[in-house]
């Protein structure tokens, strides 16, 4: 390790000495790094586009989330963060921050209050999950499925993706544990509040594999987001969970025989992080961003372009129409109270801890 | 072949030049008189040095890019001082704690464990330490992220009883008073931060002596709030551990006794009421931070992991654990990584046996067409090449899936039944076929190369001499092409066991690699040591296929064209 | 041509023709008969025709019209395996990943020849070519002619009646082609074997044949013995290719008595044998070989026609003298003459006089 820490201290006094020649308060320009698609285009629209124009900032684009985890860790031990501020879910934003990849955010001085005055720290409430992580978007993990492939009774809840024989057909689950393993107790007649008491002993997680067992041969695992909807346009399956603003797309933007089963949807978060490691005045400006780009109208904005919702209880009451499509956007959202009647929120704590063993019999057990 | 005489005429001018030299009884001279090997080696070196000057970039770039990633891989695999470099004092201690007993640490252990996780949470490398702890049990990225809020509190009682017995002991100041030395605080007593750097804290001269404890605590205090967190600490106020570490010294042994310097007066009085001040079991502290910590699996790992390298992440990477007992198997429902092995293995020859199959016709053809057809048929070989690996991943998607082309042409067909289509994608089945189609072009063009210089008189030759077509083809022809397929099947097989992007995509749950997971553990998990651990297993398997190919078929006899 | 039919024919080619592209032929009317234990050598510039008429007899290229015989039978519709025929390869084609011994061994295992007699036969025929002590090298461990024995022995392990050889030795240097070129016709006449060889050296074609078959444009020019091929070639082609000749153009004026009176273009007239030339009036091309140039008075012929020269270059050659003269306009004259104690070498810019006998000057077709 001492070779890497020399290494990395002459990469921390080169870029030091090269950051010595900015003067100037804050950096003129930006990497923010995001998801790509549909999602990066509606943060440039209600985000970079009005902050740019306001600062004269350049905002560089950056499609890494995905693997944000690991390459900030290898910028980091590199000592050259080329990153500004990064769009990542939540569970990530825990583990940067853990792992000190992430700075701690206060949000009360560094976010901006609600525009009736209410302090940030109230206004997002619960969702400021971590040190340091600024949410943005509430979206949740749900069900779509094949209206013409259903029969006479579509599905009304989440277990119909055990019940293969009033819904026969292939389904589509994520290659992960985390959602499909409360899914699976849920089913398996585990009240929903002993679900995480349940799943952290040896026996809860043999019923929750026990359970989602008996329809391995019926699964069809994915691994990006865009899967499930393209195998629902396909056919290929009658019915596959995916994010939310993916179905939304599948059914009112391209017309898709699908439709949505908000039973037992399971809420996550997503946000930006600021990177550790960056000098004063690029910090200064991410902070600057961030600020702008979580305040209340900037949230509204963006759910004008897709189906999430905003991360703050301030920006609800304005959230509006699509901005192409002129359909009313409230309807559509995860935190509709109508789409909300049986919710998860995906349990931070539980998860970083049993990710790893969870995850290796998961794996073991699709393997076999 | 036309070298041929050539290289017997140089063997052989060389053998005169032995002769030569056997007939004089010392060296050689030149005409300087000088001994000729040495003046031949000086006439040489000039041309080395040019020569390495030249391939210098290049060695350079090899060397970062290549060797050096792998070196930091190998090393990453065993790398684990984390656990000893964040809990310095407990490791020590736990050193000649019994694993495989029933009792928990002592009080002792505890409370070096109360020092350690003071400075970690401080440097934040408490959490760090917590997220590599829960590869190995589960729960203890909570339990330090848990611990890291409560474990300042800890410290404080002894704060708040010594700022309650004189409000002397509130700031840093007055700290400083009597901890720095003369010249450190007059040259602090004047500093901004616009002078630049601060002063280096200096100790006052015999403080060591009177304070032991606090002095060290107070060093790494000072150093600390001067360098990470850029703080005046002239100004600033100690943490609490300084003042736990001052009711050790007041408590415990002292000179304080002959102490007669600044805040002598304090530190007496403190003295004296220090004996009866409310104290800290550490060990209840940190039971009521959370129970675990009295939890003896949290212990064992902690010793299990207190070394600077370790075998864990090998162990893990092949299904193993540490346990009290030394290694053991994990249980079976976590076993993956030797199915995966075993599986990566056969589908990669499997894959390269159908590239055999399939790419020597198709170099046969192409050796064989004349120069202009050739190429063409050579540019449809290697469009696959200019495609995007998920764009053509993804068309087989397209091809292979239940309601797909093939799929639905073969119902068309009236071949297979509408609901009993082939499986052809997310299993083995897919993988083999887009893995296949993919690595072809990695077959074939070595194939070609090689095929290309067999001259079709080889095959004449044999016919005028008697053989059938076949014998032809199978005695002469085959035999000369086989360093052909030798370079092809290494290529295909390396390439096919570090592929994960197909398999990812369409490989369903039997169809993905070791590489999967190993990605997996890289970009998604950071449990880059098993990651590593994995990567170097992989690169041994390889290497040792490499050497058993070597002595089978001899490495000489693979020619990439 | 040579066409004599005889029914002692061993290889026959009876009106062949042969075209890659159904446009042009590349063999006219090939007509050709070999008697058992013949060496014939098929001597050609490249593009004659000579390599495709080999590969028809061994089987690697058909016929597009016409029949191939082999003791009597037509091989036309035989593949190549099947012919028994053996054969040398430019390029040796030695299977490089065999060793010598293995080599020979291949067509005596493909007939199915026990191991026993294999050994035996392989050998024996190694030490025809003196190379027993090679048996375990490879190819690639050999030089050139080392290689090209071997390829020779390979032939005729398996005892074949007929040996196709094209062009064997083409890649050798001049001394080892020498030697080579010995062996193999003492091979062959020990082994009472039929060869067929191709190449385009005309002193190989002279020195190794029984009788050469001149090609040029697909078509046999004159197959003939070597001394009747240079002594009295048939056409102006052969005279060109066969040897170094003079020729100079002219017109015949008359032919009486078996003797030609040429009237050169530049005027002078000149005696010669008329081959080609059957009436006086037609143009023609007489060719004098250089050797049987004379310019020393004392030894030419009462009444001899002469012509003017002037002597351009002497070159000293070792054993001859090269003279280069300029005669009736054209400057590339040629006159060899042997290195004898008594030869007088000619200085540059001498005048000179120079005859011949009227039967070493041929009236060929112009």
């Amino acid at each position: 390790m001492n070779l890497t820490k020399t290494l990395m201290a002459s990469t921390a006094l080169t870029v030091a000495a090269g950051m010595a020649h900015s003067d100037g308060h804050m950096a003129s320009e930006m990497t923010i790094v995001s998801w790509g698609g549909a999602y990066s285009a509606s943060q440039q629209n209600a985000y970079h586009t009005p902050y740019s124009e306001m600062t004269g900032v350049k905002i560089i684009n950056d499609e890494s989330s995905a693997e944000a985890v690991s390459k900030l860790r290898a910028m980091n031990e590199a000592g050259n963060v080329t990153w500004d501020v990064v769009d990542v879910v939540a569970s990530d934003a825990l583990r940067l921050c853990d792992e000190g990849l992430a700075m701690e955010i206060d949000p009360d001085t560094q976010l901006a209050d609600a525009p009736d005055g209410t302090k940030a720290s109230e206004d997002f409430g619960d969702l400021l999950v971590g040190d340091c992580f600024i949410p943005q978007i509430v979206y949740s993990t749900t069900v779509g499925y094949r209206t013409d492939l259903v029969g006479d009774t579509p599905p009304t809840d989440i277990c119909a993706i055990f019940d293969t024989d009033a819904y026969p057909g292939k389904r589509s689950l994520e290659k992960r544990p985390i959602g499909n393993m409360e899914w699976a107790l849920l089913c398996d007649g585990v009240e929903k509040d002993a679900i995480y008491d349940a799943l952290a002993t040896e026996e809860g997680q043999q019923k929750a594999l026990d359970k989602l067992a008996t329809i391995k041969d019926d699964v069809v695992w994915w691994s990006a987001g865009a899967d499930t909807p393209q195998l629902l346009a396909d056919g290929e399956v009658v019915m596959g969970s995916t994010y939310n603003g993916r179905l939304f797309s599948l059914i009112v933007e391209q017309n898709q025989p699908v439709a949505m089963l908000w039973d037992a949807q399971m809420f996550d978060l997503d946000g930006w992080i600021i990177p550790t490691g960056l000098s004063p005045e690029r910090q200064a400006r991410a902070l600057d961003y961030v600020m702008f780009a979580t305040d209340t109208q900037r949230l509204a904005d963006q759910s004008k372009y897709i189906a999430y919702g905003p991360a703050r209880k301030s920006s609800a009451p304005l959230v509006g129409k699509h901005a192409e499509l002129g359909i009313e956007m409230a309807e559509h959202m995860p935190t509709d109270p109508e789409n909300a009647k049986n919710t998860f929120l995906y349990n931070y704590e539980f998860w970083a801890d049993y990710r790893d063993d969870i995850d290796a019999k998961f794996q073991a057990w699709l393997v076999k | 072949m036309s070298d041929a005489p050539t290289a017997q005429t140089a063997s052989s001018s060389a053998a005169e030049a032995r002769i030569a030299d056997a007939a004089y009884t010392g060296p050689m001279l030149a005409a300087d008189g000088t001994p000729l090997k040495k003046s031949l080696n000086r006439a040489l070196r000039l041309q080395k040095m040019r020569a390495l000057a030249l391939i210098a970039p290049l060695l350079i770039f090899v060397l970062v890019t290549f060797i050096a990633p792998i070196a930091d891989m190998l090393f990453r695999s065993v790398e684990n001082e984390i656990v000893s470099e964040t809990l310095p004092r407990t490791t020590t201690l736990l050193a000649n704690w019994d694993a495989k007993g029933t009792e928990i640490p002592d009080e002792a252990v505890f409370e070096a464990l109360y020092d350690d996780m003071f400075y970690a949470i401080e440097a934040k490398e408490h959490t760090k330490l917590g997220g590599r702890l829960n590869y190995e049990l589960t729960g203890m990225a909570s339990l330090f992220r848990k611990s890291g809020r409560k474990v300042e509190d800890m410290g404080e009682v002894y704060q708040d009883q010594f700022e309650g017995l004189d409000a002397f002991w509130k700031t840093g100041e007055n700290w400083n008073s009597f901890m720095g030395s003369d010249e450190w605080l007059a040259s602090m007593a004047g500093w901004t931060k616009a002078d630049g750097r601060q002063p280096k804290f200096k100790l006052r001269e015999g403080m060591a002596d009177v304070l032991p404890a606090t002095t060290a605590t107070y060093l790494k205090y000072a150093a600390f709030t001067q360098n990470e967190d850029q703080k005046n600490l002239y100004t600033t106020d100690p943490w609490a551990i300084v003042y736990s570490s001052l009711h050790k010294d007041l408590t415990g042994e002292n000179a304080l006794a002959d102490y007669a310097g600044p805040a002598a007066e304090q530190l007496k009085a403190g003295a004296a009421a220090a004996t009866s001040f409310e104290t800290v079991n550490f060990s209840e502290a940190f039971l009521d931070i959370d129970k675990k910590w009295h939890d003896l699996d949290v212990w064992t790992t902690i010793k299990a992991y207190s070394p600077k390298l370790t075998s864990g992440y090998f162990l893990n990477a092949i299904d193993m654990q540490k346990s009290v007992d030394g290694a053991e198997m994990r249980p079976e429902n976590q076993q993956i990584y030797g199915i995966l092995f075993y599986r990566t293995m056969k589908m990669s020859v499997i894959i390269t046996l159908s590239c055999i199959m399939l790419g020597y016709p198709v170099a046969w053809i192409l050796a064989n067409l004349p120069a202009r057809q050739a190429n063409l048929l050579l540019i449809l070989v290697l469009l696959p090449f200019w495609t995007s690996l998920l764009v053509r991943t993804s068309a087989w998607k397209v091809l292979l899936q239940d309601q797909g082309v093939i799929n639905d042409t073969l119902v068309w067909l009236g071949i297979v039944a509408t609901d009993d289509r082939l499986a052809l994608i997310n299993n083995q089945t897919g993988t083999i076929i887009a893995m296949t189609h993919i690595l072809l072009p990695f077959m074939i063009l070595p194939l070609y190369s090689v095929m290309q210089t067999i001259q079709p008189t080889y095959l004449r030759a044999a016919k005028s001499l008697g053989a059938t077509n076949w014998t032809a083809f199978w005695r002469v022809y085959f035999p000369q092409s086989v360093p052909g397929i030798g370079a092809g099947s290494i290529l295909v097989f390396i390439l096919a066991i570090g592929y994960y992007i197909t398999p990812a995509i369409v490989g369903g749950t039997e169809g993905t690699f070791i590489s999967n997971r190993i990605a997996y553990h890289i970009s998604s998990s950071l449990n880059w040591g098993l990651g590593a651990a994995l990567g170097a297993i992989l690169l041994a398997a390889v290497m040792l296929l490499y050497y058993a190919y070597d002595k089978i078929v001899g490495i000489d006899n693979v020619k990439l064209g | 041509m040579a066409d004599t039919k005889s029914t002692d024919a061993f290889v026959e080619f009876e009106r062949v023709q042969k075209s890659y592209d159904g446009e042009n032929l590349v063999v006219k009317d090939l007509n050709l008969s070999m008697p058992k234990g013949e060496f014939l050598t098929m001597l050609g510039p490249s593009g004659s025709g000579k390599t495709t008429c080999l590969m028809m007899l061994a089987g690697f290229e058909t016929a597009t019209h016409g029949d191939i015989r082999l003791s009597g039978t037509s091989i036309n519709n035989i593949p190549p395996h099947k012919r028994g025929i053996g054969m040398v390869f430019q390029n040796y084609a030695l299977f490089p990943h065999m060793t010598v011994a293995e080599n020979l061994s291949f067509p005596l295992e493909v007939r199915k020849i026990g191991k026993s007699e294999r050994e035996e036969k392989i050998m024996r025929t190694l030490g025809m070519v003196q190379m027993e002590d090679f048996a375990g090298r490879r190819p690639a461990q050999l030089s050139g002619g080392q290689q090209q024995r071997i390829a020779l022995a390979r032939a005729l392990v398996f005892e074949p009646e007929l040996v196709l050889m094209d062009e064997p030795l083409g890649a050798l240097d001049k001394q080892l082609r020498e030697t080579l070129q010995f062996e193999i016709t003492r091979l062959a006449h020990d082994l009472g074997i039929t060869v067929v060889y191709v190449t385009h050296d005309q002193t190989e074609a002279l020195t190794m044949s029984d009788r050469v078959a001149v090609f040029d444009d697909g078509r046999i020019q004159q197959l003939a013995p070597p001394d009747q091929l240079y002594e009295s070639p048939e056409n102006s082609f052969v005279a060109q290719f066969i040897g170094e000749n003079n020729t100079l153009d002219g017109v015949v004026k008359e032919i009486k008595g078996g003797v030609a009176m040429v009237q050169l273009d530049s005027g002078e007239l000149i005696q010669a044998k008329p081959i080609n030339v059957t009436k006086a009036g037609e143009r023609t091309r007489v060719s004098i070989r250089p050797e049987r140039v004379e310019f020393d008075k004392s030894r030419m012929q009462d009444g001899a026609f002469t012509l003017k020269a002037e002597v351009l270059e002497f070159i000293y050659m070792g054993d001859i003298f090269r003279t280069r003269l300029r005669v009736a306009g054209r400057d590339d004259f040629i006159v060899k003459t042997r290195n004898a104690p008594d030869q007088i070498r000619l200085t540059p810019g001498t005048q000179i006089e120079i005859g011949w006998l009227p039967e070493d000057c041929r009236a060929l077709d112009a």
